[in-house]
């Protein structure tokens, strides 16, 4: 069989291919149908001569192989130092052998691709920053999965995921209307007890353009309202966009180089439409990865950047802590241990460690770094799509004991962790090894020290 | 014999190693592709000036980087190995006469207990990184005998350099041997992966404009390497 009805190299584009994908529970006949999907070598190759340049041929021809990138891999620290964790090996007998086999390469070595670029690499890019020659095997990890998304050998979430941004724009299914009715109904519901308070859409020129993963809209619509206060009581003039309002990018993960442009062009023509003088981006690691950081070379922007200027959401709370326009209760510090799960696409890839440090420093009393930290943080174990890919699940969990054994070593009970990817990885992890801690997104906890103005108390008060 | 491998070799030699060089440092770079790597090179100049510098200066100093740090007998072999390497042939005495003999100009030369020290030290570094291959399961897994290979060209102009200075200093044999090594080497470099004596540089310099400019060189105080 060349190509599988589920499992094939096209990519979802109607409603009608991603219901027959989602009715495939936990993807059964999918992956039956990757084990007979052929592969197209021809264009396997031709892609890669248009697309690998000197910048990866060169990491993969120098790599000295002397291995300093080996304890640098929490994939490897967590499974015993198995030397097939070693990331050197993981990329040069992937990516490496399909080049040196000019893509004549069969399925079952794609499918063994898969598995490595997925399971055994969450693209967290440390591996970067330890090795003598600079060799980023995490680029590399999320260039194969492009590679292997062209010819239909992705994980099923993954595949329904791409499909998901180019049908809705958003990495789930929530509509215009959806989100709409979402942030009407939150407004509702949360100016009751905030007199005053609004989720304005689509204003036009406002200074905060708020832009949100489409996880907050379907599953935690609380945290648009908490959003909401915050900016309220900061006294923000803020909108939302009814269109373009989604961050994350399941596409990325994926590999899905068009359905990432599709995506990222959604917001920016918000930012073209709505005019506002900056953009804030909700606690989310790799939404922010997406749209800011790589997004703008997706849509093709020569500039590198956003067409306006656009924050982290702990950019914004450190702005506003340092500018007055939110104000801590002295009392209401964080009293017990606390520490901080640096994300690897805001903190590493991000640059914004300080701007992490400086809200700790003012909202908590007992603040202990993990070790490492900041830009040398280990992946929480989440990331790269893990969290989402149930053939993967066992590895993901493994792979989560590097962070455990981090967090016991701090004494903290409570970690704050702005990105949803490790929030989740931090809840799971939580689950599966009981180690007694809790997990906290920055709004929440905000909301119950923030120093709130007379005319702006809640009803109840 | 000696004359052919002093002469006509050794000009091929330094023809492929300069020539060589220089082809692969061009064409590493007419390679780089903004948009396709997702950087742009092209703006952000200052950004990426500075993060290629941050990038290429740290990793330069012994212990200046926080891998270094992590890998100290790593680091001391490799930095003793490349010193050696370089500096050796460089500022040889033997080999500065000889420059002055055949091209009528010279280098500074230093002591030759330094030379034999640092020639010591080559192969004793190189001996040990070999071992180190073989000692530690995770170098083991990814290395293969063209890395061994390569060890042993980098190390043969030194090991014969000793024998043809030490164990037979008349010998002309095993001085066309210590030349032929030379050569041998100096051709390797741009045609292989010791192609990172230059590409070293470059690589850097891109993940360092990377980090510089996109990965969040802009906003944070730069990347501690």
């Amino acid at each position: 069989m060349p190509e599988g009805k589920l499992c094939n190299r096209q990519p979802v584009t109607t409603l009608e291919q991603l219901q027959a994908l989602l009715a495939d529970k936990g993807g059964k006949q999918y992956y039956e149908e990757m084990n007979r999907l052929e592969v197209d070598a021809k264009a396997l190759w031709d892609t890669i001569q248009r697309t690998c340049k000197s910048r990866i041929r060169t990491w993969l021809e120098i790599c000295t192989h002397c291995g300093l990138c080996a304890e640098s891999c929490f994939y490897y620290l967590a499974n015993h130092k198995d030397p097939s964790q070693v990331p050197a090996y993981k990329i040069q007998s992937t990516l490496g052998e399909i080049i040196r086999r000019k893509g004549r390469v069969d399925n079952a070595f794609l499918q063994y691709t898969m598995d490595t670029v997925f399971a055994k690499c969450t693209c967290c890019n440390r591996c970067a920053i330890y090795c003598p020659l600079g060799i980023d095997t995490g680029v590399m990890a999320s260039y194969t999965r492009g590679l292997l998304f062209s010819q239909g050998f992705t994980p099923w979430e993954m595949k329904i995921g791409s499909g998901m941004h180019r049908i809705f724009r958003a990495q789930m299914d929530v509509t215009t209307e959806d989100w709409v009715e979402t942030c009407q109904w939150m407004a509702e519901e949360t100016s009751e007890d905030w007199p005053g308070l609004e989720i304005p859409i689509d204003k036009e020129g406002a200074d905060i353009l708020y832009t949100v993963n489409a996880r907050e809209p379907k599953h935690y619509p609380e945290d648009i309202a908490q959003a909401a206060i915050l900016f309220h009581v900061a006294g923000e003039n803020w909108t939302v966009p009814s269109e373009g309002w989604e961050e994350t990018s399941l596409a990325m993960f994926a590999g899905d180089w068009e359905g990432c442009r599709q995506q990222v062009q959604s917001v920016y023509d918000a930012m073209a439409r709505l005019r506002p003088k900056r953009m804030v981006v909700t606690e989310c690691g790799h939404a922010y990865r997406a749209t800011v950081i790589e997004g703008p070379y997706w849509a093709g922007l020569p500039t590198g950047k956003t067409p306006v200027e656009t924050l982290h959401y702990v950019e914004w709370v450190a702005e506003a802590l340092r500018t007055g326009k939110l104000k801590i209760d002295p009392r209401k510090k964080i009293k017990e241990p606390v520490t901080y799960q640096d994300s690897c696409n805001y903190i590493r890839n991000g640059g914004l460690a300080d701007a992490a440090r400086y809200i700790m420093s003012r909202i908590a009393e007992d603040f202990r770094e993990m070790g490492p930290s900041r830009e040398h943080n280990f992946c929480c174990g989440g990331g790269g799509g893990l969290n989402g890919i149930g053939r993967y699940r066992e590895q993901r969990n493994i792979g989560l004991k590097v962070k455990r054994d981090q967090i016991l070593a701090t004494g903290a009970k409570l970690v704050v962790a702005p990105c949803h990817n490790c929030w989740d990885a931090i809840r799971d992890l939580e689950e599966i090894y009981r180690i007694g801690i809790r997990w906290t997104f920055l709004k929440p906890l905000l909301i119950n020290m923030i120093e709130v103005p007379e005319h702006l108390r809640p009803r109840e008060e | 014999m000696y004359e052919f491998v002093t002469g006509p070799l050794a000009w091929l030699a330094f023809a492929v190693f300069f020539v060589g060089n220089l082809v692969r440092l061009v064409r590493y770079v007419r390679g780089l592709d903004w948009k396709l790597d997702r950087v742009t090179y092209g703006t952000n100049i200052a950004y990426g000036v500075r993060g290629a510098l941050r990038s290429i200066v740290f990793w330069l100093i012994p212990f200046g980087t926080h891998s270094w740090r992590n890998n100290p007998g790593f680091t001391i072999l490799v930095f003793t190995l490349h010193a050696g390497l370089i500096f050796t042939p460089l500022f040889l005495l033997a080999h500065n006469i000889f420059l002055q003999e055949r091209w009528g100009f010279s280098l500074w030369s230093m002591p030759g207990g330094l030379a034999d020290t640092l020639t010591v030290a080559v192969l004793v570094s190189a001996a040990l990184l070999a071992l180190r291959r073989i000692a530690l399961p995770e170098v083991r897994r990814i290395t293969s005998a063209y890395d061994y290979a390569l060890l042993a060209v980098a190390a043969a102009p030194f090991l014969s350099g000793l024998i043809a200075r030490y164990a037979y200093a008349n010998s002309e044999f095993w001085l066309i041997v210590h030349v032929l090594c030379g050569e041998i080497f100096l051709i390797a470099i741009p045609l292989t992966k010791l192609s990172h004596f230059v590409l070293f540089f470059a690589t850097r310099a891109q993940i360092g404009m990377d980090f510089g400019i996109k990965r969040g060189g802009m906003k944070g105080r730069g990347l501690q390497w």
